[in-house]
């Protein structure tokens, strides 16, 4: 099926102009369904950002929201008759979900997950399930025991991970927002390899209930989309308190979409930026160090007073991430045991028949190499002997990584760094090299650890033509004041390029 | 292959036992310890799941207050220190009725830490237990092992897993090693048990039902040569359901391994399981390092926050504990040591009360409950409880004594309806009319009658000879078929005599 | 400081219920020993008067009250599983008892 031009169009939009086009009465719901529908049909042979594509449910929602009345419109959040689409970590009732894991394949979850449910309410169709790596534990996306997703920017290249298939569709046009989980930088890392703008909440800020656990401790839910104020809008719908969630904040969403409007003025003065010490950028991809260093100078333009912060316990975040998520992970995936959903296998010949046997060969066949590789770390970071050295010792270094954070914000609102240390890379380049495939979350994963939100926003081409992304990191519970910045940046960013950064984008698949 | 054993007496010469109790109780919450699914006793399989106690993905915990109020009135019941703040942990293993295939539970922070109960022996001696712990933990499924001899594990072909018992609320006692008890430890850990199960239906947090499980132990114990020796290896006896098998459990652990450390053996650390069949005790497990449940603290659940505060809150609304209220009800109620020793042997002590709270005399509540009753119930295989007849009815039934509307007679066959399920006292009585002729016209016709078919007794009467009144009274009470009361009979015949 | 040796790797995969294979338990060896190496280095730092934190954000648990909410159907408890039979999930032959 070729795309319209006005189909493209409309696709283009944001997020937040597509809405207006909504309540102005210019476009239905169905409309901006139909519109995403196709421009997946057309870019899926060479995306490969959905798992599962689900038309019809998407269509039914859309329906019922356009037969609402205008009064019961009029109640919706601002991002009513949008669709958007979910990565394959997040549970949907009715709908496939797998994780991108063979031990999950083909289970229909009864349940909705919170944001599923208060996407519904807003009056959101859901357009399908996005491809990751397997639970999440990867940072290219071909850990997908599935496909492999391809990133819109060079389809030679990965879109980055584990929330590859989020992004890609963002960045591709297939929709127009989309949900990710963050637990080490799932969703912000993705972000930065495609051009798109990805958000980690404050820890607890959105409701995990019906997100699949990874690492519980560190597992947020956030918004992928295209501009700043889009993903302030989602993550308004998507927060909140969740009595159902016992990590769940009590206090309701920040006011973050006044926030990136405030940005959109351009004006920072008086704010107070710290450029993270550890993470400014050295040893990094030239390109990235370089769209970094240009970013910030277009924040001091705007008025922001930028000093370097130290924060003297990054360099042990890695390795404190690295005890404590396979730790978490190791116990959170124990329930995939054949027994009561998913996958199950019984053991080969001559092998006793048993419940234990089977268990062990369900989760052999199940489970791909770098899932199997986290839960055996974990399973010895946590048994007897190592306890204290390893998961003791974690869980210290989070302590003073949390306390960095809060030595740094009482000097500084915002601090800032490259979400990234490089550019989208080859399919199969760090497949053989998990340490290296690791240190692609080297600046992302301190937001984790402390639970602070944290977000990434294109910062330009680097000398490769790929995206570079741009970190921003708040304070606990101010996810607000890191979205004036990025807005502002965003703004002032666009106005040297000469429009989003996707204007250098090749569409071929809208017909371009 | 029966173990060798050696006699209780002597082994408990030559052997100083330590032992320990790790007591489970099912809590009475409406809903789950971490979901809002409704727990019933039976049921439908399946039918009690969220999809956080079926551990589907995505799904999270969160902590019913409910339970958490009961662990802290336990925690008080049992002198426990209870902690400001605790912690839930996973304890992790693999088995097909764990839905998460990890335990929640507390670790290194319970909400109860160090307490004791003092527990009161048959002759009236105190021993006093001491608590480590009383922690609040989710219990598993049930497995129903198909297709081996009579559902037993061995020889099953497959096994089937209903889940509704799944996050059951459970607290854990856990004793400190119990020392100085000498051969009275099966005794000691039969009555500690008995008080638990007191103290926690007097709490109203458990149904205490150890026949459905509601209540089991793990008793432990290890033999030392002298006192002041360090602590044996010991052996550990699984989820005992009984208190019979809690005390024989101790005697044939005692036994077991005095045998064997005489003859210079060790003992196996290892689980062992208590057969009722066979009145033994069966090596299971050895004890091996697949033992690591890599206890960590669960991300899922924050740090639980009980404020002072609350627990005065709590402190204020605690019931009169078990044995204070023996004491009480045994002096309001005039009762010797015996007596009450009767009351509480027969289980009848709540019985009791209530019957006693809805209008019954002391002595006419303890004549139905250890008499009548018990009978009844022994005859049936059944508990008192479990009688269809409730303290009420019972209430009921001395009231009409008391008011002169039943003769004892009639009252047993209202007792009889009762349990018949005929409907309550009242209803029974109207059924059957049962009443005590007061109708002195009826009476005195059927005591003319009497006096017409017997002139010979009449005669004796007359002259003086009282003993064959029972034929005339027996007469009558035939006559009007039971309803007639003996003394108003009694009292015409004497005045138609005289006249 | 932490190496893994081949059993150790067999035993890891015996809790974690895993049959790993042969070839898997050679790479992981490799793997892990790499890995470990690097990340070792968080006992460098934590002292002993350092607090551990195990949530990222300071909060006391949200207790709900003890309300019963519908429960999930029979057929949507069942509805994933990959062998049932009378209502109840079927687990092959189990192995004495584990707890």
């Amino acid at each position: 099926m070729s795309i319209s031009t006005e189909t493209a169009a409309l696709v283009k939009l944001s997020a937040a102009e597509q809405a207006a086009k909504v309540k102005a009465g210019e476009v239905t719901s169905r409309e901006l369904v139909e519109a995403h529908l196709q421009v997946i049909e057309s870019a899926e042979p060479s995306i490969k950002a959905f798992l599962k594509v689900s038309g019809d449910v998407a269509l039914e929602q859309a329906d019922a929201f356009d037969a609402k009345s205008a009064e019961d419109k009029a109640k919706l959040p601002e991002l009513a008759g949008v669709p958007i689409a979910i990565k394959d970590m997040i549970v949907t009732k009715g709908i496939e979900t797998t994780a991108a894991s063979k031990i999950l394949e083909g289970w229909v979850p009864p349940y909705d997950a919170t944001v599923i449910e208060k996407l519904k309410a807003a009056g959101m169709p859901i357009l399908g399930k996005t491809n990751l790596d397997e639970f999440a534990q990867g940072s290219s996306t071909e850990h997908s025991a599935y496909q492999t997703t391809h990133n819109p920017w060079d389809t030679e290249r990965v879109p980055g991970g584990s929330g590859g298939g989020s992004a890609s569709a963002v960045a591709a046009f297939e929709a127009p927002l989309a949900l990710g989980t963050d637990t080490g930088g799932s969703i912000r890392q993705p972000g930065s390899l495609t051009g798109t703008v990805g958000v980690k909440p404050t820890y607890g800020g959105v409701s995990r209930f019906g997100a699949i656990a990874m690492a519980s401790s560190l597992d947020q839910i956030g918004p992928v989309s295209r501009t700043v104020l889009d993903s302030a809008l989602l993550q308004e719908v998507i927060g909140g308190h969740d009595e159902r969630d016992s990590t769940s904040i009590p206090e309701g969403p920040r006011p973050m979409v006044a926030a990136a409007r405030e940005g959109l003025k351009r004006d920072l003065k008086g704010l107070k930026v710290g450029l993270v010490k550890e993470l400014d950028g050295e040893g990094f991809q030239p390109g990235v160090e370089a769209r970094f260093n240009e970013a910030v100078a277009k924040l001091k333009e705007m008025g922001a007073e930028v000093t370097e912060v130290s924060c003297p316990h990054f360099p042990y975040a890695l390795g404190a991430y690295y005890i404590i998520m396979p730790s978490e992970v190791s116990s959170n995936l124990a329930r995939y045991d054949g027994m009561r959903y998913g996958l199950r296998v019984m053991p080969p010949d001559g092998v006793p028949q048993t419940a234990a046997n089977m268990m062990a060969y369900t989760r052999e066949a199940g489970f791909g190499d770098e899932v199997k590789r986290r839960i055996i770390l974990g399973t010895y970071a946590l048994s007897a002997g190592y306890y204290d050295a390893w998961y003791g010792s974690a869980q210290k270094v989070r302590t003073l990584i949390i306390n960095d954070f809060k030595a740094a914000f009482e000097k500084v609102d915002v601090l800032v760094s490259p979400t990234s240390p490089s550019t989208a890379f080859k399919f199969g380049e760090k497949m053989d090299d998990p340490l290296a495939m690791y240190m692609n979350d080297i600046a992302t994963i301190p937001a984790n650890l402390a639970g602070v939100p944290a977000m990434s926003i294109p910062a330009g081409l680097s000398d490769d033509g790929l995206p570079v992304g741009f970190q921003l990191i708040a304070p606990q519970q101010r996810d607000e004041v890191m979205y004036k910045p990025a807005a502002a940046l965003e703004a002032a960013l666009e106005e040297d390029w000469g429009g989003p950064i996707w204007t250098s984008l090749k569409t071929p698949w809208l017909g371009e | 292959m029966a173990e060798k054993l050696m006699k209780y007496s002597e082994a408990c010469k030559q052997f100083d036992p330590v032992f320990g109790l790790e007591t489970h109780v099912e809590l009475c919450t409406n809903t789950k310890l971490f979901c809002p699914a409704h727990i019933e006793f039976g049921g439908e399989p399946n039918t009690q799941l969220t999809p956080v106690s079926l551990g589907l993905p995505g799904s999270l915990p969160v902590v019913n207050k409910t339970a958490v109020d009961y662990a802290i009135k336990l925690g008080l019941a049992l002198h426990c220190e209870i902690n400001e703040w605790s912690q839930f942990a996973r304890k992790n293993y693999f088995y097909p009725d764990m839905p998460r295939d990890y335990q929640i539970s507390q670790y290194d922070k319970p909400t109860n830490g160090n307490g004791y109960l003092d527990v009161e022996l048959e002759d009236g001696t105190v021993f006093r237990v001491p608590i480590e712990r009383a922690h609040i933990e989710d219990d598993a499924g049930k497995n129903t092992h198909v297709g081996g001899a009579d559902g037993r594990i061995e020889g099953a072909d497959h096994s089937l897993v209903d889940y509704n018992r799944a996050g059951v609320p459970l607290i854990e006692i856990v004793t400190k090693p119990i020392e100085g008890a000498g051969d009275r430890a099966p005794e000691i850990a039969g009555a500690y048990m008995r008080a638990i199960r007191d103290i926690v239906r007097a709490l109203g947090i458990s149904h205490a039902r150890m026949e459905q499980g509601n209540m089991r132990a793990d008793v432990n114990l290890s033999l030392r040569r002298s006192p002041n020796d360090p602590y044996g290896t010991r052996s550990e006896t699984k989820n005992v359901n009984s208190f019979r098998g809690i005390e024989k459990t101790l005697q044939y652990e005692i036994r077991r391994q005095a045998a064997i450390l005489s003859e210079g053996g060790e003992i196996l650390q290892e689980t062992r399981h208590w057969d009722e069949a066979t009145q033994t005790t069966a090596g299971g497990r050895v004890k091996s390092d697949a033992d690591d449940y890599r206890y960590f603290p669960d991300p899922d659940l924050v740090m639980l926050h009980i404020t002072k505060e609350h627990i005065a809150e709590i402190e204020a609304q605690m019931p009169e504990m078990p044995r204070e209220r023996r004491n009480r009800l045994k002096a309001e109620w005039d009762l010797t040591d015996l007596q009450m020793r009767d009351i509480l042997n027969a289980d009848a002590l709540d019985l009791i009360e209530e019957t006693v709270k809805s209008g019954a005399t002391a002595a006419g509540a303890r004549k139905w409950w250890l008499g009548e009753l018990s009978r009844e119930a022994n005859a049936k295989g059944v508990s008192l409880e479990e009688l269809p007849v409730t303290p009420a009815d019972v209430a009921q039934v001395e009231k009409l004594i008391a008011d002169g509307k039943l003769n004892d007679k009639l009252a047993k066959q209202t007792i009889a309806g009762v349990l018949a399920g005929e409907g309550t006292p009242d209803e029974v009585v109207a059924k059957h009319n049962y009443k005590i002729v007061e109708d002195s016209g009826a009476i005195e016709s059927a005591v003319e009658a009497a006096f017409e078919a017997n002139p010979d007794v009449v005669e004796k009467l007359k002259s003086g000879n009282m003993k064959p009144m029972g034929v005339i009274i027996g007469a009558v009470m035939k006559a009007t078929r039971g309803q007639a009361d003996a003394k108003a009979v009694t009292k015409i015949v004497m005045s138609k005599i005289k006249s | 400081m932490p190496t893994f040796s081949r059993e150790e790797i067999v035993h890891l995969g015996d809790l974690a219920r895993i049959a790993l294979t042969d070839e898997e338990i050679t790479r992981l060896q490799g793997e892990l020993n790499v890995i470990a190496d690097s990340i070792n280095k968080v006992q460098e730092v934590a002292s002993d008067d350092v607090p551990p934190t195990a949530n990222p954000v300071p909060l006391e648990a949200y207790m709900r009250p003890d309300v019963a909410q519908t429960p999930l159907t029979q057929a949507e408890a069942l509805s994933g599983a990959p062998k049932t039979e009378a209502g109840m999930f079927v687990a092959p032959r189990i192995l004495g008892s584990e707890e």
